[in-house]
């Protein structure tokens, strides 16, 4: 395993993800990914996990092909990740070009005591995506490699996937709106227009 | 050659309508993804969306992936659909939470399997399982064993899923699919 000083820290990276988001449609994952999308802001246009796990990357893919325009950008967790890891598989035969996957691998369940995960015994997410035919997959490791990632997910030119090793920490909880109903018709309002409330 | 074009003519009889039929109401419903795992029963109706070029066609590794996509494309604004077997039911169960409890409509159409006429006892326990597993998730279930009513079965569904945000499965029995015999096959 990797010097955990060395590792970055879940916040700064979602928060350098975020920045100048204009119009990015954002799915977080269910956990720790969550509450780190809202604590970079809760925004309409987020439309954050409290439960579904494993189903946050294929959202992002039903939304990137409803909205080719709009860039889409999953940030989940390893254990997410890895409970429908078939998914890059179903993504990579689709190559939306909206559709970014941002995965923070913290290498633990972090919610339920961090236990570790497949990724902390080496398995390479970044090389699955790969072999899926993603082609433009890596593992990030510095803030230079997030901020690259930052400008390929709202450019949005091909789909991309990173496995980003963070550093194993406990944060505090910042909490969205956990009414489903409220996340729905408020994400479909900003994106669809006040339409969205007639159909 | 009269007897060969009344052959030809009695199989095309023979050949069921109502997949066709079902590609009628759901491309009227605006259906724009399809989002399957294939069984034998839908073969049909994936070939016409195939050859569609205004939906898109998402074969899936696991059933659950296709609540999750088509979640998504409805907060994009594009109604989809499911395409399952029975035993592809049980791979759903958890994600349902996500259409239910945010409201979102979920239009599924599943093929029977472990029901009528059934020849594989492995199929027994996820088809007889297949209502009570979605109606305790909360899917409203409707259960279609004549051919000439599984259109309107999956209007009726259609309706209720994007009229009303809820999880609506149809079921197509093996009446309807007629049940394969392995063991027939097998001996020939």
């Amino acid at each position: 395993m990797s010097n955990p000083n060395a590792l970055l820290h879940r916040r700064d990276v979602v928060n350098e993800l975020l920045r100048d988001r204009a119009d990015l449609l954002v799915i977080g994952g269910l956990g720790a990914p969550n509450w780190d999308v809202s604590a970079a802001g809760d925004h309409p246009n987020n439309f954050p996990l409290w439960g579904a796990m494993g189903g946050a990357s294929m959202i992002g893919l039903g939304l990137a092909l409803a909205q080719p325009k709009r860039k889409v950008l999953v940030i989940t967790g390893d254990g997410e990740m890895l409970m429908n890891i078939g998914s890059l598989a179903s993504i990579a035969v689709e190559a939306p070009k909206n559709l970014t996957i941002a995965v923070l691998d913290n290498e633990r369940f972090g919610e339920t005591g961090m236990q570790k995960t497949p990724t902390a015994s080496g398995v390479d997410l970044a090389a699955i995506a790969t072999a899926c035919g993603i082609r433009t997959s890596r593992i990030v490791r510095t803030m230079a490699e997030v901020t690259e990632l930052r400008d390929l997910a709202h450019e949005g030119r091909g789909t991309a996937f990173a496995q980003i090793k963070i550093n194993p920490e406990a944060l505090v909880f910042v909490m969205p709106p956990a009414d489903g109903v409220i996340l729905t018709t408020r994400f479909r309002q900003s994106v669809l227009g006040d339409e969205a409330l007639f159909n | 050659m009269a007897e060969a074009a009344k052959s030809r003519s009695e199989a095309a009889a023979a050949l069921p309508t109502w997949p066709d039929e079902i590609y009628r109401v759901l491309k009227d419903a605006g259906i724009r993804q399809v989002a399957m795992v294939p069984d034998a029963g839908h073969s049909r109706l994936i070939r016409s969306f195939e050859a569609d070029p205004e939906t898109r066609v998402v074969t899936l590794t696991t059933e659950e992936e296709g609540v999750a996509m088509l979640a998504g494309a409805w907060l994009g604004g594009e109604r989809g659909v499911l395409l399952l077997q029975s035993s592809g039911v049980g791979n759903c169960i958890n994600m349902l939470s996500l259409p239910v409890i945010c409201h979102m409509p979920l239009l599924m159409i599943v093929t029977m399997r472990g029901d009528w006429g059934e020849f594989n006892p492995w199929q027994i326990p996820m088809g007889q399982g297949t209502r009570p597993s979605l109606e305790a998730m909360g899917v409203i279930v409707n259960k279609v064993d004549e051919p000439h009513l599984v259109a309107s079965a999956v209007q009726g569904a259609a309706n209720l899923a994007f009229n009303t945000w809820k999880p609506v499965a149809v079921l197509i029995g093996q009446r309807v699919l007629g049940a394969k015999n392995f063991k027939e096959l097998a001996r020939k």
